[in-house]
């Protein structure tokens, strides 16, 4: 976590997936016969844990501090969902039949969310981030210098992880 | 999305380095700017009291002690709730309570000590109506201040964190009512500049949860 918050993105990739590992255990065994809203649960997890990353403090475990995060998004979870925490066992079997969540079955689409990104904003981000281009061929091809090209793309970054929050409130 | 997917995005696009910062310092900022607000608020009102005279009165720092020392109170508590998985430290909750203690001790002396038709005086002074009313209006910028600094941090807790905010600025508050308010009974402050700031922790506390939400 020390080598991730001094921006090692090897260090950064290793954490999160060890810790998706954990979180999905987490989750899995609080949401029984769930498996999409487990998956859901355990992407946000990462990103707050990502997004977050400047609130922990070294001198502090890293354990209670991710579960802190973890706990606060399964409470939030049951906030959302409200009345609807007691599903008909057979709807539930439907759902699962439907959704595998080893496939990591989600219903945000990325399509749908980079639709919303303004054109420049959008090519960018499929170029980097779906198709697998340099960040400079991108900025080659969007016709912009390679630094705006980075900022374009966090802001981007930014624009979706927030749209991804407030479609959740 | 898949999840390795999701993790390959966040670690490549968003991984700028960052520095853990404490919460604290940000807090303090935002109790000053939110004090400077309420005292501009109090000049454009009220207006101050005879500060040369009051300053040399007792009556006069053991309010702002008593005030000051539940803000730092409620400062200590916030600036562990705006993390995650920190708990609360008992030295926060020491400080609230003893300054409580203390400030009813002396209410308790000063009051046994009056003869009984000295008591109404004691007890309401000429302000007890308006004075709780007061400081919970004068929190009001601080307690915006505050939550926006700690809604830049995680909390976990979000109610006891909204109280914690609203105890900080219900106190900050409180210091600078207490550049107009003359009351200068120990029984007074005890009764009604705590129900001022406690009504204060009260909206924090019912505020919270919505007002924290990340």
């Amino acid at each position: 976590m020390v080598a991730a918050q001094a921006g090692d993105a090897g260090a950064q990739t290793r954490l999160l997936t060890l810790l998706a590992g954990y979180l999905r255990g987490y989750f899995a065994r609080r949401l029984a016969g769930q498996g999409a809203d487990v998956e859901d649960l355990v992407q946000e997890a990462l990103l707050a844990i990502h997004l977050k990353r400047a609130t922990f403090d070294p001198r502090f475990a890293f354990t209670p501090w991710a579960l802190a995060i973890a706990r606060y998004k399964l409470v939030d979870h049951y906030r959302r969902r409200g009345g609807r925490r007691n599903l008909p066992l057979e709807d539930a079997g439907e759902l699962l039949a439907v959704e595998n969540p080893e496939e990591g079955a989600v219903r945000r689409d990325i399509g749908t969310l980079l639709g919303r990104l303004p054109p420049r904003q959008r090519a960018l981000m499929t170029d980097v981030k779906l198709t697998g281009h340099s960040m400079e061929e991108a900025a080659a091809r969007a016709g912009m210098s390679v630094t705006a090209a980075k900022v374009a793309v966090h802001r981007a970054m930014r624009r979706l992880m927030k749209e991804v929050a407030d479609e959740d409130l | 999305m898949k999840t390795s997917e999701l993790i390959a995005l966040l670690a490549a696009a968003d991984g700028a380095p960052v520095r853990p910062v404490s919460p604290v310092p940000a807090l303090i900022a935002a109790g000053v700017v939110g004090a400077v607000l309420a005292l501009a608020a109090l000049a454009l009102t009220l207006g101050f009291q005879p500060l040369g005279a009051a300053a040399r009165a007792s009556w006069f720092w053991m309010k702002a002690l008593y005030s000051l020392a539940t803000a730092l109170a409620g400062l200590l508590l916030l600036g562990r709730l705006a993390r995650p998985g920190v708990a609360p430290r008992a030295a926060a909750m020491v400080i609230g309570l003893a300054a409580l203690a203390a400030m009813a001790m002396m209410a308790a002396h000063a009051a046994m000590r009056a003869p009984a038709d000295a008591q109404p005086a004691l007890w309401l002074g000429q302000t007890s109506r308006l004075c709780s009313l007061r400081i919970l209006l004068l929190a009001i910028p601080a307690f915006a201040a505050e939550i926006t600094v700690v809604r830049r941090f995680a909390p976990t807790r979000l109610r006891q964190a909204g109280a914690a905010a609203g105890l900080m600025a219900g106190g900050l508050s409180a210091v600078v009512y207490g550049l107009y308010c003359q009351e200068s009974a120990a029984p007074f402050v005890a009764v009604w500049y705590s129900l001022g700031m406690a009504a204060c922790a009260f909206i924090g506390g019912l505020t919270g949860p919505r007002l924290l939400r990340w």
